[in-house]
């Protein structure tokens, strides 16, 4: 699905990530850790070709990330969901517009997908919600309505940036547990986060895979998580 | 067809489509307003050049057809050469009527030099023969030399002299006119290339999270495109709504046919400024889609 080799990428002369080999199976679950700064968003941007390698290659459904047009790109984030750590909504559009934005753009949105969305907004309970603008709801609202928005085009890959880095703990778990009940439909989902606990508490209900992010390189964490 | 249906798709709009951008307040006012003031200046640029595209035509066709003969002869003798011109032109092949001018006329004719009154038949004022051409015309320098012969006192003017000059300057203003249009589309161009440029710009924000959630260019283009193509055709309309009643109350001509009074519309080039909202509709389309296009390759 996602696989880089010997990827690297550095803003200016120093590479920040270098020798970053990595192959996201379909329905795996992998956290990404590591220090504020060590990479990690620029490593989930690399992932869904936001950003593209300096160096060595990062391969998005078997298609070079290098060598894609912005419409190839285009057609790729579409298998992918991705849910920022500032969340990015559209603030002029109601939170339900915000969600079935993938739709709206890939010219999917019919009955049927009306009636997926509705369910989708109650899945995150944000039924109560669906009206408001994105600027009037708390963080844990924008976490989950951000997910619901990665969720909706049915993704093959869910990318987290810090999902859980503006809400708290309760609200946190409840993120968490929707993000394991879509790997459990076969869902791929990478979580990059500082939050050792949330990985913890993840461990306790599904088997996933832990990198850390240092020195500009990805190793599997120890046995200390 | 495939055409009329994507033009009636791009007319009709995606509702949903629509809403991803937001509306800016200061870019859709200057869109509208640059449209609605070039459409205005578009629709006078016209007149002007169908006007004088009018006034080339009646110089160059009723002019063409025409020629006077000026006879210049002691009182005494001037009855006598102008029944003598009379009657050469009568005999004259390609002279469909010939007719010398009344006192009255002549005296109408010095009016604005010399004003009323004019005691014209005491004045030594040459007797002035108009003639009118047949569709053939007739042989200018055979007339020439019959006249000499028969009426020395005449002088041929077949209106060549100084209908050349008039001609050229109202083909002149014509093309004035259509570079004036030009010019205006251009200007409107730039001044939506700009207002385009400056909407993209502050929207990055929206495009990137179009882009993030797998919006292609050609999506975010057309919401752009879309919005300043019917802000600049509703302007255009207005402005040429506005044009047109400006024109229709312009004075009418006179008697005396003066160009300015001539300025406007006749007929069906009433019709001609219905295209001006069309034109700055599709200039903007292109001008929107050209910069939307530059600047999301810029961006990544």
């Amino acid at each position: 699905m996602i696989e880089l080799e010997d990827a690297a990428y550095g803003y200016g002369t120093e590479p920040l990530l270098s020798e970053i080999g990595l192959r996201l199976a379909p329905g795996s679950f992998h956290f990404l850790t590591g220090p504020s700064g060590a990479g990690k968003t620029t490593f989930l941007r690399l992932c869904y070709a936001d950003l593209l390698p300096t160096g060595g290659s990062v391969r998005l459904f078997e298609q070079e990330a290098k060598a894609m047009s912005r419409d190839d790109i285009a057609k790729a984030r579409q298998r992918i969901g991705v849910v920022h750590q500032d969340c990015q909504f559209l603030d002029h559009l109601p939170v339900a517009e915000n969600i079935a934005l993938p739709l709206t753009v890939s010219g999917r949105k019919t009955g049927q997908e009306a009636a997926n969305l509705e369910e989708l907004i109650g899945w995150v309970g944000l039924r109560a919600r669906a009206d408001a603008l994105p600027p009037e709801l708390s963080g844990g609202e924008r976490q989950r309505a951000a997910l619901a928005r990665a969720v909706i085009m049915d993704p093959d890959v869910i990318l987290a940036d810090e999902p859980t880095g503006n809400v708290d703990w309760e609200m946190s778990l409840r993120l968490l547990t929707l993000l394991v009940e879509l790997n459990k439909m076969g869902k791929t989902v990478l979580i990059a986060t500082h939050d050792l606990a949330l990985i913890r508490a993840a461990k306790a209900q599904v088997s996933a895979r832990v990198l850390r992010i240092g020195g500009g390189r990805i190793h599997l964490a120890g046995a200390d998580l | 067809m495939n055409v009329v249906s994507r033009f009636l798709r791009f007319v009709q709009g995606d509702s949903q489509a629509d809403r991803v951008v937001p509306p800016t307040g200061y870019s859709a006012r200057l869109t509208v307003f640059t449209a609605g003031a070039m459409a205005f200046l578009a629709v006078f640029a016209m007149a002007l050049s169908l006007a004088a595209d009018r006034l080339a035509d009646r110089w160059s066709d009723a002019l063409a057809r025409t020629s006077t003969i000026r006879i210049s002869a002691p009182l005494a003798e001037l009855e006598a050469q102008t029944w003598a011109v009379l009657t050469v032109l009568e005999q004259t092949s390609g002279v469909d009527s010939a007719r010398a001018l009344t006192d009255d006329e002549q005296r109408a004719l010095l009016e604005p030099w010399f004003g009323p009154d004019l005691p014209v038949a005491d004045l030594p004022i040459p007797r002035l023969v108009e003639v009118v051409e047949t569709a053939e015309g007739y042989d200018a320098e055979g007339l020439r030399q019959r006249l000499a012969a028969e009426a020395p006192g005449a002088v041929l003017d077949d209106h060549t002299r100084w209908r050349r000059p008039l001609v050229e300057a109202a083909n002149g203003l014509r093309l004035l006119g259509w570079v004036a249009i030009g010019l205006i589309l251009a200007s409107t161009a730039a001044m939506i290339t700009l207002a385009a440029g400056s909407a993209l710009a502050a929207n990055q924000g929206v495009i990137k999270v179009l882009r993030l959630v797998g919006a292609r260019d050609n999506y975010i283009a057309r919401a752009f495109v879309r919005r300043f193509t019917l802000r600049a055709l509703s302007g255009a309309m207005a402005g040429t709504i506005a044009g047109m009643i400006a024109v229709a109350l312009l004075p009418r001509a006179g008697d005396e046919q003066a160009f300015l009074t001539g300025l406007g519309f006749s007929g069906l080039h009433w019709l001609w400024p219905l295209t001006v909202p069309v034109l700055a509709a599709v200039t903007a389309f292109w001008a929107t889609r050209i910069a939307a296009f530059r600047t999301l390759g810029g961006l990544r």
